[in-house]
């Protein structure tokens, strides 16, 4: 237990981590938190995924056969919830803790035990806000999006919802803050801004949207809890108060929260494009400022969610433009991976497969996304399974994907093992074949005017519905083959070098497979 | 451990069922897929050109876009589809050493930006139309409720409440026995449509007694949100005669995707005679 608490620099070397459970409690270390989000993750990608599981079977057919629709709405709200808070965001923490004080070459986070806490908050808030579901009235069951008057009509569950939320908002900020203090203040010598790996440059974009957005989204449901409980009239018409406001504090919030979602998977790809292309990323300066664009543009956005609400035409026209705008900086993105594969020479191991496997399903996310923009075009596709498609492209073959990549490019670097590449590849096709037909047909659901969030639908529906529930149950399943790799990874196995891959760059690849628990304790000299 | 052994208790048994059901339901059905599928043939894929002025422009807009984005799509991934099999790791060839081009860099932020403004010409144009109210003739004021639509024909004294068609409402309670297939337009029907006037500019004003709905006729291109302590307003003109259906799109509680909408258009002269009869009868 003593080895853990230690003052003096000549007793790192000697030093490995604690024993038992006490190790991961009380844990300051990086890559233990690192490990613990992405386990996090890991866990509430089953946790939502079953409630998918659930949305998909009643959609299965028509006529309601499992659930009822208030639960139906429960489970909707509750995956979005999870999946989004619970699950991406924290895998992304998780490579971030890993990672980021590698490539950077520092010794560890710069607020060590603040790190600790930002973990150790979300298995609680994560746990409150799953125990709504038991409580009387059930979970929440407005959807994600919490839009009062309807999310004022909530159970029990109601208050936890919001405090939960506040919980996991309080847990990013404190990681962003980490994040923005590690990267600006722990930098080796000669790592300069413009060296930085660019899935560092994403993270430092996205931990500054985080500090902007998350406490608006505080705020926000800090109003309904007031306006809920303590009287007050923010959003309540009979009081003098206003429900589009809280639609305005949401998207303020929810539009840069979809960049904080998709700027490390951004990082990420563009650590295994290259590595696997055996030639540098193409770009780099312009991938910096796309980012940083992309950033800043997210908060000038958000209305775009909203066009349906009545706004005026000018409100309408600028909104519609700024949105258009961010398809620029996202294009340059998608140009420049490409052009980092031209005339390269390319090998397809399982994480560059996850990676062009983004590249062409976040393409076509991306492309959906142009259609929504166009404010008479959102007028048909606002509310229906158009958009639910659109914006699972971008967050499962785009986000997941990219998580997924990442996590096998860098398990032979956390475990010290290679994994098994025969089933890493079959986990990518099995993905890749189930994911499109879960949500390729959504699309034509959506144009033939289907709305989304509907237990039950007219008949004419059905066909596609029928097929993206199969697709839905074979693309869970074949995430437990994902599972099983990690295991197998984990406890053995071909022996991975310090480089794992041919010659990648970045300063994770110099040092030895498992990285030891301490890394960089003398900086490294960076050229 | 506790929170999953408690969730376990109540909704366990719910999942369980669900996914143990589903899941022989998907075998049969994959089984049996086409003939199924067959036998209720839609695979529709497209949006409805539908009946208005605007649900037109709307759609010839959706195809401009969904052409101009084919074709980028398709060039895109016709490019990586090559960088992907032509520079396959080959022995004896390296990999280039350049990393950047200022050139291509500028080429390609530069005429995604062209692309941009092109497409919102044409959508400014359509939008303004949309927004365009002036000149109707008959104003309907919408209301949602939760969980039906009520009509004012304004100015005309009359007014009345639309709901969910009784049988579709039997047979979609939970196993409720019934094959949604039996009922005639399942979902999809209520007691008492909104009857209007075919070849009419007709004003809607749109508001709700408690949650937020959304009035939505694909056929109309029209989509507009009611929202409590907010008075929303637009347009449409139908010229031909017909039933026409729509469903509730904003969440507003349990009974959200029960709230169907249904429009039937009939001829001027019929309407007038209908009103009255409404009116005084
Ligand atoms: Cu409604």
């Amino acid at each position: 237990m003593s080895v853990a608490t230690h003052d003096h620099s000549d007793e790192h070397d000697a030093h490995g981590p604690e024993k038992g459970l006490m190790r991961w409690i009380r844990t300051t270390n990086h890559k233990d938190i690192g490990t613990l989000y992405l386990l996090f993750a890991l866990v509430m990608l089953f946790v939502g995924g079953l409630m998918a599981l659930v949305i998909r079977a009643e959609l299965f057919q028509p006529g309601i056969q499992f659930v009822n629709p208030d639960f139906f709405n429960q489970m909707t709200t509750m995956h979005a919830l999870i999946m989004v808070f619970g699950m991406i965001m924290p895998a992304f923490a998780g490579f971030a803790n890993w990672m980021i004080p590698m490539m950077i070459g520092a010794p560890d986070m710069a607020l060590p035990r603040m790190n600790n806490w930002s973990f150790w908050l979300l298995p609680f808030a994560g746990a409150m806000l799953l125990a709504t579901l038991l409580m009387p009235g059930g979970g929440p069951a407005s959807g994600w999006t919490l839009y009062p008057p309807l999310s004022l009509q909530a159970g029990d569950g109601f208050p936890f919802t919001i405090f939960s939320i506040h919980l996991l908002g309080i847990s990013s900020i404190m990681a962003s803050i980490n994040i923005i203090v590690t990267i600006l203040n722990m930098r080796a010598p000669g790592m300069t801004l413009m060296k930085m790996p660019m899935f560092v440059w994403t993270w430092l974009v996205t931990a500054y949207l985080l500090i902007g957005a998350m406490p608006v989204l505080a705020g926000g449901v800090t109003m309904l809890l007031t306006d809920q409980f303590f009287g007050t009239s923010f959003f309540q018409a009979a009081g003098g108060g206003d429900p589009v406001l809280f639609q305005h504090i949401f998207w303020f919030f929810g539009h840069p929260e979809v960049y904080i979602i998709i700027l490390p998977a951004f990082g990420i790809v563009s650590q295994i494009i290259p590595t696997f292309s055996r030639k540098r990323l193409f770009g780099y300066d312009s991938m910096v400022y796309a980012t940083a664009s992309i950033g800043f543009l997210s908060y000038i956005v958000w209305a775009h969610h909203m066009f349906t609400v009545g706004m005026p035409l000018a409100g309408e026209l600028f909104f519609m433009m700024t949105t258009m705008l961010i398809a620029v900086p996202t294009a340059v993105k998608v140009f420049n991976w490409i052009s980092t594969m031209w005339r390269g020479s390319l090998t397809f191991e399982t994480p560059m497969l996850f990676a062009i496997g983004f590249l062409f399903m976040f393409s076509i996310g991306g492309f959906t996304g142009l259609m929504m923009a166009i404010v008479p075009l959102d007028f048909q596709y606002h509310d229906t399974y158009f958009i639910v498609a659109h914006f699972h492209y971008v967050l499962v073959p785009g986000a997941l994907f990219a998580a997924l990549g990442g996590a096998y490019y860098w398990l032979p670097k956390w475990t010290g093992h290679m994994y098994d590449e025969t089933l890493g590849k079959w986990h990518f096709w099995l993905s890749t074949i189930f994911v499109n037909l879960l949500f390729f047909p959504q699309h034509f659901l959506g144009l033939a005017g289907m709305p989304r969030r509907i237990p039950d639908y007219a008949t004419q529906f059905t066909d596609w519905n029928l097929v993206s529930s199969i697709g839905a149950f074979g693309f869970g399943f074949a995430q437990l083959l994902f599972v099983w790799i990690v295991v197998q990874c984990a406890r053995g196995g071909q022996k991975a070098t310090s480089q794992v891959w041919d010659h990648p760059e970045g300063l994770e690849w110099t040092v030895p497979s498992p990285a030891p628990y301490h890394t960089f304790e003398e900086a490294p000299l960076v050229k | 451990m506790r929170i999953a052994m408690l969730l376990g208790s109540r909704l366990g048994v719910e999942l369980m069922l669900s996914l143990g059901k589903s899941a022989l339901r998907a075998l049969a059905a994959a089984a049996g897929l086409f003939a199924y599928a067959h036998a209720h043939a839609d695979w529709a894929t497209n949006l409805p050109r539908g009946v208005t002025e605007i649900s037109s422009r709307i759609y010839d807009l959706h195809m401009l876009v969904l052409g101009i984005v084919t074709v980028i799509g398709v060039l895109v991934f016709a490019v990586l589809t090559y960088a992907l099999i032509a520079f396959r790791k080959k022995p004896g060839v390296a990999s280039a050493t350049w990393d950047h081009s200022n050139l291509a860099e500028f080429i390609w932020t530069v005429i995604p930006f062209f692309v941009m403004v092109g497409l919102a010409i044409p959508a400014a144009q359509a939008l303004i139309l949309i927004e365009d109210t002036s000149g109707s003739e008959l104003t309907v004021k919408i209301t949602g409720y939760q969980w039906k639509w009520q009509y004012e024909y304004v100015g005309k004294n009359y007014s009345f409440y639309s709901t969910l068609g009784r049988e579709s409402n039997v047979a979609r309670q939970k196993n409720s026995g019934r094959d949604p297939y039996a009922v005639d337009n399942y979902l999809l029907e209520v007691d008492r449509p909104l009857v209007l006037p075919a070849g009419v500019k007709i004003r809607y004003l749109i508001t709700s007694n408690d949650v937020n709905h959304a009035w939505w006729v694909p056929d109309f291109g029209v989509k507009r949100d009611a929202i409590p302590g907010y008075m929303n307003e637009g347009w449409f003109q139908v010229d031909r005669p017909g039933t026409y259906r729509g469903q509730c799109a904003e969440l507003c509680g349990k009974d959200h995707g029960f709230m169907p909408i249904v429009v039937e258009v009939i001829p001027e002269s019929e309407f007038d005679a209908w009103l009255r009869q409404q009116v005084t009868g």
